[in-house]
């Protein structure tokens, strides 16, 4: 797991500082973060989740809720739990405690219908090589069976909002870190999900390029949720 | 599920607004939230999947090695011209070997490169069954090793202008073949989901794929004969593939060896879903 540095043994101590992980950012939002009390209208409530590889202790009872229009930011240095937590959060990883719905859809009991309400880019913006931009984002949306107008509205959308119009033709081998960062995130935002969960969404991307990524999180719909971590204080 | 769900709206006895929360997913599922999606996913797996050989130099590599490899097997080894015969017998005696060390070479990089690039992580948090991304990929290899074998097609016209052959015997052969790669297909697929390195998938799969090839075979028999009962020698003996597709190459399709594909191929992707399910995040 890349995710995971240093061996923690103590259970206490993770459970702390993977609390204190979770911080915002202040430029991204000023609404209030920590909703404990889990209202009616939650996008995403991930109760008591933990996750232990072999004899690390990666993730140790984290509740997380986050409600329509807020912006959560997992803060911390490498090693300190961040993917992980968004890998369970995202169904990728199965806890080995602990639920996750999102949208009112237990992850587990209903994987399919929590998923189509989520946005994801996993960490490092994996892509098929392959292919072109164009040829990926009409994939995914082929999956997630968005089809006729709608696509070509949300293809249109995303694409403006991230900027791709000039690589669209070019396959994903041979974009920059930062082009390929865009279609990470412009796929995750294709199907206009409820939830985002984005992974180091800005990692690579120079200054204006970081600009423009908190933009746009920003100017996000008041009915969205947003999850999204960075290993960098700035 | 932990107690807190318990206090959830799904719990209050007959809620006046039925959510759709934590509802079996079929019920929910049909409220018309998005256009009926029922083998869409794996549809659009098996077209990127299917596209993809092509869109590198797979597809060019494999079809050119393929055929030049047949013919080479055929002609040459087999002797097709000297033996006066109009069959493509020498063609299907050897196809069986040519398949053991070609068809892992596609099964490979099915789950291998996909967990070594990462993008196993956006197929598997999509809204997609596993069974159905295991499916659509396996769909897609299978089809690729059918249009490769679709195009020895040559080798029948030359026996038809030359001779006069059985065509029914060709046709069940070809049969046979197709079931054949589709079953050494499905075992790499599964092999392939166990690593991320393709070369270590590939090894174990021409290993097991042997196996199953010569489980009939003097040399697994004679191994097993002086220790196990007898009835363990028979059912080994019964699970080789090459006793299957030989049986198909007389021309008889006889539905026990069509179901014997069909169940080798249906086992070891079941295990692919688990494995892959097992696996992913390794």
């Amino acid at each position: 797991m890349t995710a995971i540095g240093a061996p923690r043994t103590s259970s206490s101590s993770t459970h702390q500082r993977v609390r204190a992980a979770v911080v915002v950012p202040r430029e991204f939002t000023n609404r209030p973060v920590f909703n404990r009390s889990a209202p009616m209208d939650t996008i995403l409530d991930a109760r008591g989740l933990r996750k232990r590889f072999g004899p690390i202790l990666a993730v140790d009872g984290i509740d997380l809720t986050v409600a329509p229009g807020e912006v959560v930011g997992f803060l911390g240095p490498n090693g300190a739990g961040k993917s992980t937590t968004m890998k369970l959060v995202t169904g990728f990883l199965e806890p080995d405690a602990g639920s996750v719905s999102i949208c009112g859809h237990d992850l587990r009991r209903a994987p399919l219908l929590a998923k189509r309400q989520l946005g994801y880019l996993p960490e490092g913006a994996p892509g098929y090589p392959d292919m072109t931009v164009r040829e990926f984002l009409r994939f995914l949306a082929d999956v997630r069976g968005l089809s006729g107008g709608a696509l070509r509205e949300r293809m249109d959308t995303v694409v403006e909002a991230v900027h791709l119009e000039s690589v669209m033709h070019q396959s994903i081998e041979t974009l920059s870190k930062g082009f390929r960062r865009r279609v990470g995130i412009a796929q995750a935002l294709l199907h206009d999900p409820r939830l985002l969960i984005l992974d180091e969404p800005t990692d690579g991307l120079d200054p204006n390029q970081k600009h423009e990524v908190r933009e746009l999180v920003r100017s996000l719909a008041a009915d969205k949720a947003v999850v999204l971590s960075t290993h960098i204080l700035e | 599920m932990s107690a807190t769900t318990d206090s959830r709206p799904l719990s209050v006895p007959r809620p006046e607004r039925a959510t759709p929360a934590d509802r079996p997913e079929r019920a929910a599922a049909s409220t018309p939230r998005l256009p009926a999606t029922v083998g869409r996913p794996l549809l659009a797996v098996f077209r990127r999947e299917f596209a993809s050989y092509f869109a590198t130099p797979l597809a060019a590599t494999f079809l050119v090695i393929f055929l030049f490899l047949t013919g080479a097997f055929t002609f040459q080894l087999g002797g097709l011209y000297e033996r006066g015969q109009a069959d493509l017998r020498p063609f299907f005696g050897y196809l069986p070997w040519l398949y053991l060390f070609l068809v892992p070479a596609i099964a490979m990089r099915l789950w291998a490169e996909e967990r070594r690039i990462g993008t196993v992580e956006l197929l598997v948090t999509l809204p997609v069954r596993l069974s159905d991304l295991v499916l659509g990929k396996f769909l897609a290899a299978w089809a690729f090793a059918c249009v490769a074998l679709a195009l020895t097609f040559p080798l029948w016209m030359t026996v038809s202008y030359l001779g006069d052959p059985d065509h029914g015997v060709i046709l069940a052969s070809y049969l046979g073949a197709a079931l054949m790669a589709g079953s050494f297909l499905a075992v790499g697929s599964c092999l392939s989901a166990l690593s991320k390195n393709q070369v270590v998938a590939f090894v174990v799969c021409v290993v097991v794929c042997l196996g199953l090839l010569l489980s009939g075979f003097p040399l697994v028999l004679g191994f097993l004969s002086g220790w196990a009962p007898e009835f363990v020698v028979d059912s080994v003996a019964g699970l080789s593939l090459l006793t299957h597709f030989e049986a198909l190459q007389r021309g008889v399709v006889d539905l026990r060896d069509v179901l014997y594909f069909l169940a080798v191929m249906a086992g070891a992707l079941f295990l692919n879903v688990l494995v892959l399910d097992w696996k992913k995040a390794d």
